[in-house]
């Protein structure tokens, strides 16, 4: 089985973001980068398939700058075999420009299954996993949290809105990872080592035209900082006083 | 003067609150645009087109109803090709989809079979000229980004509860539509769709969410967040992921970064300690109440109202308490 996974140098979340000057971009200044959340689930679900099914191959792409490669090494550490940077100086926010350069990569590459993560972390659009599906030319099942292959057929799980469907499609096609298929391991000391000898490939990233921008980012607007109203069950009447008189939500 | 599509999103035969929302948002765009029409897409099984009726009254001048026995489930082929034909007949300038799990599906498919980019998860917009410029919350929720969209139509899905749903006392003329590719030929299909049921609240709809973390210690303990609900009376529950990932909770219940995202009139967090990929998921909540026995929990920081304290002993008093002011209305 051979199986793709597209993943995502993303800022760490986890960190206080300052607007970097020009405001379009976050302040590059103690930033920490490292695999977009659900991509890491995308990594794990690429080796577990390959390790259940006895053979194959896991291939990691990314599109971005040479600091992506970090990224891609982490993937290979994590047991992917080997991994192509479609290189690019700046990642476009439009998805559709982002798929064109995975697709024109992974259309002819011979793969079984394409994995992405369900979004990207940082730009959140949910569209380059079906956009690329789209145009390869192969099905497409979105945000799945479990998934079944046997006899060149996937069956998959989504979540929706308190409720749950059952999918099913023929391969080869692109599957989007929602957690639920397991925590992606952390890379071991071996992995690591092993990792630095592994193929990366670089090659310039064939990117579609871009007509979804970046005007500016902000700042979400502060809320008020929290209040403490007081303590145990005695400040419950103060607490529906409140909700009746201020927030006006009772 | 411009025409604007909206996808009306349906399960199980009935609407969703989301497709009243995209109808009303198209409606909101049209009027500001100068004037025009909003045709809405409702394709379902046959008796689906019943539902027209009430897309006119949030603002569709036409529905376009594709009835088929082999679209009782949401078919991500068959809708995206039917949606991109009528796309591509109409010379519209906006299409309006949902951000909700099938919204988000189908609308990038739709997109690359028109040629066109999107916009995601939009909790506001404007039509500028040539473009369509909306605000869209990215880096989980931490940053928010005003995106511009060129080309047309401009596609987008828009963010649940981030329109107000109109009462537009308007009565949509029916088209009856076919489905653009045969059922029978999906290569994706949507075997079956097992849920929660229909009687209890989404959390995407719901004014209130309550929601337990692992401070309730155990998965019987739960009752007293179920009960807080029942006593609003228009509240759904919510859980952390803590509690999902033990099991205490259905998956489909978490809230979060990796979950739900909500943003309801209230929300309350009982034994929840306020985890960033948390806050995620409800950080854009009106108003927040928070009720943990650490008063340096993270989730204080945020709250509007907190109480310190053990939640055994405030939970059961406060569900008593807001029974009682809601028997007062
Ligand atoms: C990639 C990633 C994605 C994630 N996505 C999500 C997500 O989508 N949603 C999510 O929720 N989490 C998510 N998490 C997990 C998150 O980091 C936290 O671990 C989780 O939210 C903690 O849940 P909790 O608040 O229930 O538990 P805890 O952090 O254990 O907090 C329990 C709280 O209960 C309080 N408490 C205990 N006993 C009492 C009592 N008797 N009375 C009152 N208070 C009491 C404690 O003081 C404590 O603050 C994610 C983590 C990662 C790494
Ligand atoms: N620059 C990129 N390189 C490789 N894969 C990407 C890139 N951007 C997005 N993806 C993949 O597409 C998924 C969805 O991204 P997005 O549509 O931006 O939310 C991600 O989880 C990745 O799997």
């Amino acid at each position: 089985m051979k199986i793709a996974v597209c993943i995502k140098r993303v800022p760490d979340m986890d960190l206080r973001f300052a607007i970097g000057a020009g405001g379009k971009a976050l302040d590059s200044a103690g930033l920490k980068f490292d695999i977009a959340d659900f991509d890491g689930y995308a990594v794990e679900a690429g080796l577990r398939l390959v390790e259940a099914h006895g053979s194959g191959e896991v291939v990691v792409v990314t599109v971005g700058p040479a600091a992506a490669q970090e990224t891609l090494r982490k993937a290979l550490g994590m047991g992917a075999d080997r991994a192509i940077q479609l290189s690019a100086d700046e990642v476009p926010f439009d998805g559709r420009a982002v798929a064109t350069a995975l697709a024109t990569e992974l259309k002819d590459g011979g793969y079984d299954l394409v994995l992405f993560g369900r979004m990207a972390t940082d730009s959140a659009n949910q569209t380059v996993g079906p956009m690329t599906a789209h145009l390869m030319g192969v099905p497409c099942v979105t945000a799945i949290s479990k998934l079944d292959i046997a006899g060149g057929r996937g069956t998959a799980e989504r979540q929706l809105e308190g409720a749950s469907e059952t999918v099913e499609f023929p391969l080869p096609a692109v599957v989007t990872i929602d957690e639920g298929l397991g925590r992606p391991r952390l890379p071991s000391l071996k992995g690591i080592m092993a990792a630095k000898k592994k193929p990366l490939e670089v090659k310039p990233a064939q990117l579609g035209a871009a007509s979804l921008t970046v005007d500016s980012i902000a700042l979400p607007p502060d809320r008020p900082p929290g209040r403490i109203i007081g303590e145990g069950a005695d400040a419950v009447p103060e607490l529906i006083r409140l909700l009746q008189t201020e927030a006006k939500v009772l | 003067m411009a025409n604007m599509f909206a996808f009306a999103e349906s399960r199980g035969g009935s609407l969703r609150k989301v497709a009243l929302e995209a109808v009303s948002a198209a409606r909101q765009a049209t009027d500001a645009t100068g004037g025009g029409e909003v045709h809405a897409l409702l394709i379902g099984a046959p008796g689906i087109g019943a539902k027209a009726a009430a897309l006119g009254r949030a603002g569709a001048d036409l529905v376009i109803v594709v009835e088929h026995a082999g679209l009782a489930r949401y078919s991500p082929e068959v809708f995206a090709a039917t949606a991109a034909d009528r796309l591509r007949s109409g010379g519209y300038r906006g299409a309006f989809f949902a951000a909700s799990a099938e919204g988000r599906d189908l609308a990038p498919r739709v997109a690359v079979a028109l040629g066109v980019s999107m916009a995601s998860d939009l909790t506001g917009f404007a039509f500028e000229g040539d473009a369509l410029v909306g605000k869209h919350p990215t880096h989980i929720g931490k940053i928010i980004t005003t995106v511009r969209l060129t080309g047309s139509p401009a596609l987008l899905t828009l963010r649940p509860g981030a329109v107000l749903v109109t009462d537009a006392d308007r009565t949509a003329r029916v088209e009856q539509g076919a489905p653009a590719l045969d059922p029978a030929a999906a290569r994706v299909v949507v075997t079956s769709v097992g849920g929660t049921g229909d009687a209890q609240l989404d959390l995407a709809d719901a004014p209130v969410v309550v929601s337990g973390g692992r401070g309730l210690r155990e998965a019987a303990n739960f009752k007293l967040v179920e009960e807080l609900a029942a006593a609003f009376g228009n509240a759904a529950v919510g859980a952390t992921r803590a509690v999902t990932d033990d099991g205490w909770r259905d998956p489909s219940t978490q809230i979060g970064q990796t979950g739900r995202i909500v943003s309801p009139d209230l929300y309350v967090a009982v034994g929840i300690s306020g985890a960033i990929q948390h806050l995620a998921g409800m950080r854009t909540s009106k108003t927040i109440v928070a009720i943990n026995k650490d008063k340096d929990a993270p989730i204080f920081k945020l709250a509007d109202y907190g109480i310190v304290g053990d939640l055994f002993e405030i939970v059961p008093r406060l569900t008593e308490e807001v029974r009682k002011a809601r028997a007062g209305h």
